[in-house]
């Protein structure tokens, strides 16, 4: 049996807008699922069904109005913030900002040793099996600024300044969507590795957030159907797309583009 | 006999700028038919906008026509005063639906007064009778699927894929024959991109529209709608063949790589096969390459195709152009 590393029960966050004729938006509402380590579930959903919105509650940048959130066992606001981000960490849409173009990429990736890893002595080797994992030459990276590099290797980067925390669970949103579909297979294929795990380093859990079926499809063990804030369906990746239950996600896979059939236009 | 309604040869166009200058078309040859809907499909910055801004006859700024010809209904495009370009071909015979048009909707006006807007630029002077022109308009958005109460509406009250038939629904008012759309579905969730495409097959079966060209990156949203696609890398097309032929038996190495980088959903089974990036990164293109643009990333590269460009060659069991020395010996 696996073990359960993540836990959510009837999460609800509502954003209110207004100062005293206030407007409630529900973002998400009453979600409850639960992540076992070493598998890669997706969240797929339209814009606006909420999946960033649970992105950013696991990850802590939001408070949510209702529910809990249980990492290993502990709910999460009562985990040191250090000690919560060593072991959970976030890749996000948008390579490209993520950078200070000011700085050469080398700043950023020194940053995780001045915020967690103190203790390091070595900085280079650590640098150099973490970008090697994401399939990266050091001598490419290092030193460089990140205009010069393409948006591919930039997210590739983050990943392993993700990887450098040694993290047990990665919440990636939307990781691939600004890039070339030439490198997001990619970045597909490092994230099955990374879940597998190498001889030296354990299996890592994966949030794996996707408006795109076809990507989590092929990624994914088990999917969670997220429409208007509440989860509609969730089961193993098969089940679900081969056999959907909810008529949400029946009608959704029916208009996912493939190249193997083509719609019945009149 | 099939009518050829755009026919560009040769076509080149570079941005120039203080950034030096970036050959972001580079000798495009190409002829679309009556009837056809074909997809430009590529990676980001292989020069598919650049290109239909080419075909418009007046490209952005500092996108600089440097060579070749456009036809459009055997009218030439370049070397033509504006004004005829403007009267006989913009407006006319061709509409262009560009990238992220959605966002060109005036957002202090009502999509009506917009539409009156767009139709003063397009004759000249207002037009006499608004409420009747109004209606014809009404009518027109009915047959795209809108209701005649979007009129009154303003952009923002609009969802993203109304906005973007609103979009394909102002530029086809003259009814023009050859529709250029440029990523109409990039922006939108699956189910709204389902009904933007079945618009377009819409307004071809209705006759407002006979020719499309549809640019996206998504090749699985081409192969829904395109009977023709042509496949570009680094301002050159690679490869021009059918829908079918492009997605089951690819030509080009970059094609092939191409599909097999695609994560698609399959809705007979898992997705096994693994799939496999494409090595590298597209070339510089203010320094493109001296041979083939796809040398440094090809997998059965030969020793020619560093130094010299290939034309296209017709391989022997196929019937469609493939610009690559592999097929060399079976001639042109």
């Amino acid at each position: 049996m696996k073990k359960e590393i993540l836990k959510i029960q009837n999460l609800t966050k509502k954003y209110t807008s207004g100062l005293i004729r206030t407007k409630e938006t529900i973002a998400v509402e009453n979600a409850s699922f639960k992540l076992y380590s070493g598998e890669i579930l997706s969240l797929v959903g339209e814009s606006g069904s909420g999946k960033t919105t649970i992105a950013n509650l696991i990850l802590r940048f939001i408070q949510p109005t209702e529910g809990e959130i249980f990492y290993e066992g502990k709910e999460i606001h009562d985990i040191p913030t250090k000690d919560y981000y060593k072991n959970v960490q976030g890749i996000f849409q948008d390579p490209y900002s993520s950078f200070n173009y000011f700085y050469r990429i080398d700043h950023m990736l020194n940053q995780v040793f001045k915020y967690s890893l103190k203790g390091i002595t070595n900085k280079r080797k650590a640098l150099e099996s973490a970008l090697s994992i994401v399939g990266l030459n050091t001598d490419d990276i290092l030193g460089r600024f990140p205009h010069q590099i393409s948006g591919g290797q930039l997210q590739r980067v983050l990943i392993a300044r993700a990887l450098l925390f040694k993290p047990k669970l990665i919440i990636a949103d939307e990781p691939t969507s600004m890039i070339d579909s030439s490198s997001r297979a990619d970045i597909l294929n490092l994230f099955k590795e990374l879940k597998e795990g190498t001889t030296n380093t354990e299996g890592i859990s994966i949030i794996f957030i996707s408006h795109d079926i076809g990507q989590a499809q092929y990624i994914s063990e088990r999917v969670l159907i997220m429409k208007e804030g509440s989860i509609v369906e969730q089961g193993l990746t098969e089940e679900v797309f081969l056999n959907p239950d909810h008529p949400y996600t029946k009608n959704l896979l029916a208009c996912c583009p493939s190249i193997y059939r083509k719609w019945e236009l009149d | 006999m099939t009518e050829e309604v755009i026919k560009i040869e040769d076509l080149k166009g570079y941005y120039r700028g203080s950034f030096g200058i970036v050959h972001a078309v580079d000798g495009v040859l190409l002829s679309v038919n009556k009837g056809d809907i074909m997809g430009i499909a590529g990676e980001s910055g292989c020069g598919k906008t650049s290109l239909a801004e080419l075909i418009t006859g007046r490209p952005i700024q500092l996108l600089q026509h440097e060579g070749g010809q456009v036809y459009v209904n055997d009218l030439s495009m370049y070397g033509v005063d504006d004004e005829v370009i403007r009267k006989e071909i913009l407006c006319k015979v061709m509409g262009y639906v560009p990238q992220a048009s959605q966002n060109s909707l005036n957002p202090v006006k009502k999509i009506r007064n917009f539409i009156l807007d767009a139709m003063r630029e397009r004759v000249g002077t207002k037009p006499k009778n608004k409420e009747k022109v109004l209606n014809q308009v009404a009518e027109h958005f009915k047959k795209l699927g809108l209701e005649k109460s979007v009129m009154d509406k303003y952009p923002h009250e609009l969802s993203g894929g109304m906005k973007q038939r609103v979009v394909v629904g102002i530029s086809t008012l003259w009814n023009p024959l050859i529709l250029i759309v440029d990523e109409p579905t990039s922006a939108l969730d699956v189910t709204t991109q389902k009904l933007l495409i079945e618009t377009f097959i819409h307004l071809k079966k209705i006759g407002i529209v006979e020719t499309i060209l549809f640019i996206s990156h998504d090749i699985p949203v081409l192969a829904q709608i395109c009977n023709k696609c042509v496949i570009m890398y680094a301002g050159r097309i690679v490869e021009k063949a059918s829908m079918d032929d492009i997605i089951n038996n690819p030509q080009h190495p970059y094609t092939k790589m191409l599909m097999f980088s695609i994560a698609c959903f399959n809705p007979d089974g898992s997705a096994e096969t693994k799939l496999e990036g494409i090595p590298g990164i597209p070339p510089d293109l203010k320094n493109p390459p001296k041979g083939c643009r796809f040398y440094p990333r090809c997998s059965s590269r030969l020793e020619k195709c560093k130094e010299n460009y290939p034309p296209f060659f017709i391989p022997r069991t196929e019937s469609n152009p493939v610009a690559c020395w592999l097929y060399e010996e079976v001639g042109d």
